[in-house]
């Protein structure tokens, strides 16, 4: 069944975004994330303009972190302090993102950095997660305990100025890294259309020491906003928010995460790891190979301000 | 889905009047007209929409029976988009990755343009009317922003562009598309896009005879968004920010739904 998105003004399938919402849905409940940075690269393939993708995976964002971020605030592991001074830093990367995208677009090269953004991002986080995961499930082979590893205390870090107490995290730390992270999460939200929990979590983790249990609610909390705040700017100033396509995308994700989280408790932590790893590097590959080989055709057409 | 057939019947007040002419015609030398009609002036596109035929009723005026018997007049019906500027870019090699590197503006080009017409192009009359004409998706008029530029390039790029129309299907030709259905009445066929732009398109009708221009003429037709989806589209581009409040609500709304229909605890 066709219809037509009044802002992308093309006709789809309705069934094949529907679909796509829910594998993409399935894939973020089955391993926690909110499953932007699928939903972006998957548009893009079926031909939606990139700016539209992006806009309205901003849009679509908000609706699966919000549903997460409501649990965690029933069961108190979202930290309001930490994420409100995480959301200051998204502004300001959001909005410095939404001009570099203009800019972008009006040169003819937005899509181009918005590929490369994605290949060395999802190459990276994927590589990185492969190799932890791969070390994980060799370890539980071996017989030793599993888990992350939270290795020497204290880095350089802890030794910025600026400190400030965030109580529900139990940390004491300097507002700097934590503005930046916020920043760099906002400029890759407005140019990507994710919402950043590929990079915050680890982020959090791994340089701030923020405890497991609230990375995950803290940095949905953040997700919201920035991505909301996103999804504004990109309606005001560029038009690229299609309210169908992110309705259709937000009813399949949903129904999706359901089956998503049960599949989920069925398998083991790093064997989850190793396989979200695999499906991160796939996209970036995918999205590599359109760059390096020689297009179908090299012209292109666009109207000067529009996508 | 099948494409939905949407026929727009033009009701000929001329009709009556033409018949009444033809007789005389045969002595008379009045020069031949062609009119077309649309009995609406506006197509409203709804959420379904997948592209449509267009069909356009039209007719001569003075025809001669004699040339008309013998099939000597033809017909070619366009049917173009409002215009609009467009960049054409071109991908190059860097470093291993295809960027985009050269770019030329072309000024005024139709968004889409449909043509239909009796006969094969080149049974019709001569490459040389087409092109004074500017007629058919390889003659179409399109003008460089800037006319000065590398005239090579310009050629490349001008071919570029209607070829990448012609593959969005935005540029068609439906040869045989005008059939007569008498001496003086014809209907023409025309195709209209699924992501047909929105805005004033207009329906020219081109009359030849012997392979000779004879007489233009044409009618407006408004495209529009219908419904839901024009409200919003209006919506997103005059109340930009509001649009983008109504957005973050639905989604905030369809997560809080989520997580109270499917409770995840």
């Amino acid at each position: 069944m066709g219809i037509y998105l009044p802002i992308a003004e093309l006709s789809v399938n309705v069934f094949v975004l529907l679909a796509m919402g829910a594998a993409v849905g399935f894939l973020s409940g089955l391993f926690g994330v909110g499953g932007g940075f699928l939903i972006t690269p998957l548009l893009i393939f079926y031909n939606i303009p990139p700016a539209i993708a992006v806009a309205t995976g901003a849009n679509q964002v908000i609706g699966s972190s919000f549903s997460g971020a409501m649990s965690h605030m029933k069961r108190g592991t979202l930290d309001f302090r930490l994420g409100f001074m995480l959301l200051a830093g998204g502004i300001v990367g959001s909005t410095a993102g939404i001009y570099v995208f203009s800019i972008l677009r009006s040169l003819g090269q937005l899509d181009l950095f918005i590929s490369l953004l994605y290949v060395i991002l999802l190459g990276t986080v994927g590589g990185l997660m492969l190799v932890e995961s791969v070390n994980s499930l060799r370890a539980a082979r071996g017989g030793a305990p599993t888990g992350l590893k939270r290795p020497g205390q204290h880095n350089w870090i802890h030794r910025l100025p600026l400190k400030m107490r965030f109580r529900t995290s139990k940390l004491f730390v300097s507002v700097i890294p934590v503005l930046g992270i916020g920043a760099i999460i906002g400029f890759l939200s407005s140019i990507m259309g994710v919402g950043g929990g590929f990079i915050m979590v680890p982020a959090l983790i791994y340089l701030l020491r923020v405890p497991t249990n609230v990375v995950v609610g803290t940095s949905l909390f953040q997700i919201i906003f920035t991505s909301a705040y996103t999804t504004l700017v990109h309606a005001t100033t560029n038009f690229t928010v299609d309210i169908v396509l992110a309705m259709l995308l937000m009813v399949g994700g949903v129904a999706g995460a359901q089956y998503g989280v049960k599949a989920g408790q069925k398998l083991r932590g790093e064997q989850l790891r190793a396989l979200l790893a695999l499906m991160v590097l796939a996209v970036a590959v995918r999205l590599a190979v359109d760059l390096f080989i020689r297009p179908d055709n090299v012209y292109s057409l666009s109207i000067p301000g529009m996508g | 889905m099948a494409a939905r057939l949407l026929f727009l019947r033009c009701v000929l007040a001329l009709a009556a009047m033409v018949a009444g002419l033809v007789s005389a015609a045969a002595q008379n030398p009045n020069p031949e007209g062609i009119q077309i009609g649309l009995s609406t002036e506006n197509i409203s596109i709804t959420a379904g929409f997948s592209g449509a035929d267009l069909t356009i009723f039209g007719a001569l005026e003075n025809a001669d029976p004699e040339v008309a018997r013998q099939g000597r007049y033809d017909v070619i019906v366009v049917l173009e988009g409002p215009a609009r500027r467009i960049v054409v870019r071109r991908k190059d090699r860097v470093l291993g990755v295809w960027i985009n590197l050269q770019s030329e503006e072309f000024e005024n080009v139709p968004v889409s343009y449909s043509v239909a017409t009796t006969r094969p192009f080149q049974d019709i009359t001569e490459p040389v009317s087409y092109r004074q004409l500017s007629l058919g998706t390889n003659n179409i008029y399109l003008q460089p922003a800037d006319a000065e530029g590398n005239q090579p390039t310009i050629a490349e790029f001008t071919k570029a562009l209607r070829e990448r129309k012609v593959a969005a299907g935005l540029y068609s030709e439906n040869v045989g598309g005008v059939r007569f259905l008498s001496q003086n009445l014809f209907r023409a066929t025309v195709r209209l896009a699924p992501d047909a732009p929105v805005g004033t398109h207009k329906a020219r009708a081109f009359l030849f005879k012997n392979g000779m221009f004879v007489k233009e003429s044409s009618a407006q037709l408004e495209i529009r968004k219908a419904g839901f989806e024009q409200a919003v589209f209006r919506l997103a581009h005059n109340h930009g920010f509001f649009y983008g409040l109504l957005s973050v609500g639905f989604a905030m709304a369809v997560g809080w739904l989520g997580s109270i229909v499917f409770r995840r605890d």
